[in-house]
């Protein structure tokens, strides 16, 4: 056992910084796609391009025939990035308040769909119920339905790099010790009454994060027969976060907003500032931009 | 349809298949299509030969409602038969245990089976939610208390419908479903289906492109294999052993995020080759290679070093040879039961054809420490390809730039170079991190009508009913994790 432990300190610290410190992985992260100029000269196709059906163009002439993109549907495949980079870039930064949002409407980018007043009312009721959560708090993990991917991402955060224990978050097997119940999956109808009852097995109060573009809107696969296409038909969600499927960082920064330890509004990472509405410039870096930090 | 055999009646078509099989082909699934217009179901089997994949068909009588079932025949088409019954309706006629399998049934089915009658006997069920971050199945263990003499697995919790989705998507769209299949083996899913559909269109992916396929695919090899190895770790209580496999895979997933912008290689496979090239320099790639599998070959010695370790692996979860041969095991709980067709040798495809690929040790011991072998052997052979498959790269960069031939054009004569307007039915496949994944993709003027995926975790999970003999339940941790499957491949 002895040999184990020199092989572990061998290697010194590899634990990322952040929150306190900005993480050029978390902040270079190449996030769902976001529209950088939405009165577009030509608008024919565009509705179509989105193989997740996460573009719309509303009706009307000039200013007010504008291009949205449903973040919450975006699956990350980059065609409309690809195809028609005069309308469409990425999105940078895998953490900050933007990197996931507190309503259902503020993921749909730019920012029509939902007021400011409403998302400011979320973040107060949400912070208000969670005033009585401090210090340890417990997540439980549900897989209603995910590909796989994401139970891989979730459970890198017990990984050296990320060590989720830092931020005083731990994982629980028992739904009656967790605080945050962290979503994955498109909401498979055979999940629904596990889903449910782990949620109401858990105490009052309670957060609910999906996890993933599938948990929200139920991704490639959408509403089925068999799919709910997402989770929040089954329980309430707090947090939203999307992602195909979503990284380790953007995870860690939905706990944190979900229990109120990430400062809302602040510079929490360096990564904050970076993931607003990307300019083509941006776009520019996204291509040739390659996340450094570990070897 | 274009099956090589198409036999009337299915008890034909098992006697062909039977035949085969007798004949050194392996038994590689089976199927349902529904025929509306013909009232009826076409059964469609696939059988693994060197150089391709067969594909044997019977159409069943119109209006039928049974048929003889193939599973006393033919144990691996055990839970094939269950999944064609979910589906469809139809009963295979003397088939050993028809309970649901991939589709939530009604209440009833949903009692507990009892399988083992005896003083004491009582049933665990361990599942869907389960401690720790996993996959949603449930696991019926019946036990005396500490034995195993039976289980029984529930799968269909997180079934999605990936098969229905398939249908009316265009080529361009399937391949973004295929790698939402299997999360884990995303890039093997993506290879899979579009070599399904590049034959149907007639087209080869260009060098280069399948340069990149292999450097991706075995990446994510790499990364499955290590988390199987951090699992066994955690199940043995290494706690140090366990991080440092997850380092490990946490810098192989941020090499492949660093080559294409996603740590799942989602995005890199299109049909007719690859999207783009990596956005590091070889030079770049060969380093990072050289550190990562400096790191993992330190740590895997010591981990295979670990006398307490071994002793919970040697002997535990062993799959009998024999069984494993009649089932037709693929991956690495194939070879470490002394039986290999690993399509990269056997059925190569892309690059692999060209590339030295040497031949792993044998191994027939059958139990999880073969296993944990195996995938260490591979990665050894993954780090080999992918320094060859870097190296070449680098030539065709130097001799001016493989940048304008990544993708060949793959629809007919004066198309726009995608798949549009193309008709025709292939199997395809690709050996992923747990073995054989196969595509049976048909497709009409350029949009799926049909897609079967069939992953090695669906072919190879329902082994783990048969290789308990002797283990207790503090055993099961290992077996799971020496299995290294994922749910989502089984429960599409």
């Amino acid at each position: 056992m002895s040999l184990w432990v020199l092989r572990g300190l061998r290697e010194g610290v590899v634990t990322t910084r952040w929150p306190k410190r900005p993480d050029s992985y978390a902040g270079s992260w190449q996030g769902p796609a976001t529209v950088h100029e939405p009165h577009p000269a030509q608008t024919a196709g565009l509705g179509g391009l989105c193989p997740a059906g996460a573009i719309s163009v509303s009706a009307g002439e000039g200013e007010r025939r504008a291009v949205r993109l449903d973040q919450g549907r975006c699956i990350l495949c980059g065609r409309c990035v690809t195809e028609r980079p005069d309308v469409f870039a990425w999105s940078r930064g895998a953490t900050g308040p933007s990197a996931a949002a507190l309503t259902r409407g503020a993921l749909v980018v730019p920012d029509v769909a939902e007021t400011d007043e409403n998302i400011e009312a979320a973040r107060a009721a949400l912070r208000k119920r969670t005033a009585a959560l401090r210090r340890s708090l417990h997540v439980r993990h549900v897989d209603a339905g995910s590909d796989g991917a994401d139970e891989w991402e979730v459970s890198a955060l017990t990984g050296p790099i990320y060590d989720l224990h830092r931020t005083g978050l731990f994982f629980t097997a028992s739904p009656r010790h967790a605080d945050v119940l962290l979503v994955t999956g498109a909401g498979a109808k055979g999940m629904a009454g596990p889903l449910l009852h782990t949620y109401e097995a858990m105490p009052d109060p309670k957060v609910v994060v999906a996890a993933g573009t599938d948990a929200i809107s139920g991704g490639l696969l959408g509403e089925s027969e068999v799919t709910a296409g997402g989770v929040s038909g089954i329980v309430p969600v707090d947090v939203w976060l999307p992602g195909s499927p979503p990284t380790p960082f953007g995870i860690l920064n939905a706990l944190l907003m979900a229990v109120g330890k990430l400062a809302s509004g602040g510079k929490p990472g360096g990564a904050a500032d970076a993931n607003g509405a990307a300019s083509p410039a941006g776009a520019g870096t996204a291509q040739g931009g390659t996340p450094g930090g570990l070897r | 349809m274009t099956a090589d055999v198409m036999e009337t009646g299915a008890a034909a078509l098992w006697d062909t298949l039977e035949a085969r099989v007798a004949a050194g082909e392996r038994f590689a699934g089976l199927f349902a299509t529904a025929r509306q217009e013909e009232d009826t179901l076409v059964l469609s089997a696939h059988v693994a030969r060197e150089g391709g994949i067969g594909t044997l068909e019977a159409m069943l009588a119109p209006g039928a409602g049974s048929y003889p079932a193939l599973t006393p025949r033919l144990g691996a088409a055990f839970w094939y038969e269950r999944e064609i019954h979910d589906h469809f309706g139809v009963v295979p006629q003397g088939h050993p245990r028809l309970a649901p399998l991939v589709l939530h049934g009604s209440p009833e089915d949903h009692a507990l089976p009892r399988h083992v009658a005896g003083y004491g006997m009582f049933t665990i069920p361990h599942g869907p939610v389960r401690s720790g971050v996993t996959e949603s199945i449930e696991y019926l263990v019946e036990t005396p208390g500490e034995a195993i003499p039976h289980l029984n697995m529930r799968v269909f919790y997180k079934h999605r419908g990936i098969e229905r989705r398939f249908e009316g998507m265009t080529v361009a769209d399937g391949v973004l479903l295929a790698e939402r299949t299997e999360g884990i083996a995303s890039v093997a899913h993506a290879l899979a289906y579009c070599h399904a559909a590049e034959q149907i269109a007639g087209c080869v992916p260009p060098r280069a492109a399948g340069l990149v396929r292999v450097l991706h695919a075995e990446l994510e090899r790499i990364a499955n294999h290590l988390d199987v190895a951090g699992k066994l770790a955690n199940a043995g209580g290494l706690a140090v052993a366990e991080a440092r496999f997850a380092l490990h895979k946490e810098r192989v997933l941020r090499l492949v995020s660093g080559l294409c912008g996603s740590r799942f290689g989602r995005g890199v496979v299109v049909p007719g080759g690859v999207s783009a090239l990596p956005r590091q320099r070889p030079a770049e790639i060969l380093s990072a290679l050289g550190r990562l599998e400096k790191a993992i070959t330190a740590d895997a010695d010591a981990l295979m070093d670990t006398a307490s370790f071994l002793d919970r692996l040697r002997g535990t979860g062993r799959l009998d040879p024999g069984r494993a041969r009649d089932h037709g095991a693929l991956g690495p709980i194939g070879k470490a039961s002394a039986f290999s067709d690993d399509g990269r040798f056997t059925r190569p495809y892309d690059a692999y054809p060209s590339l030295g690929l040497p031949a792993g040790r044998a191994h027939d011991s059958g139990d999880a420490l073969a296993r944990l072998d195996v995938r260490w052997d591979e990665v050894a052979q993954s780090f080999l390809l992918l320094r060859q498959a870097v190296a070449e790269l680098a030539e065709l960069a130097d001799a001016g730039g493989p940048q304008a031939a990544l993708r060949a054009a793959c629809g007919p004569p004066g198309g726009a170079g995608g798949a549009e307007g193309v008709s025709g039915r292939a199997v395809g496949w690709a050996e992923a991190p747990q073995g054989e994944v196969l595509y049976d993709v048909t497709l009409e003027d350029g949009r799926i009508t049909r897609c079967r995926p069939r992953s090695a975790s669906f072919h190879n999970l329902v082994l783990m009913h048969e290789v308990f003999a002797g283990d207790i339940l503090t055993d099961f941790p290992f077996i799971e994790a020496s299995f290294g499957l994922s749910v989502a491949g089984v429960s599409l």
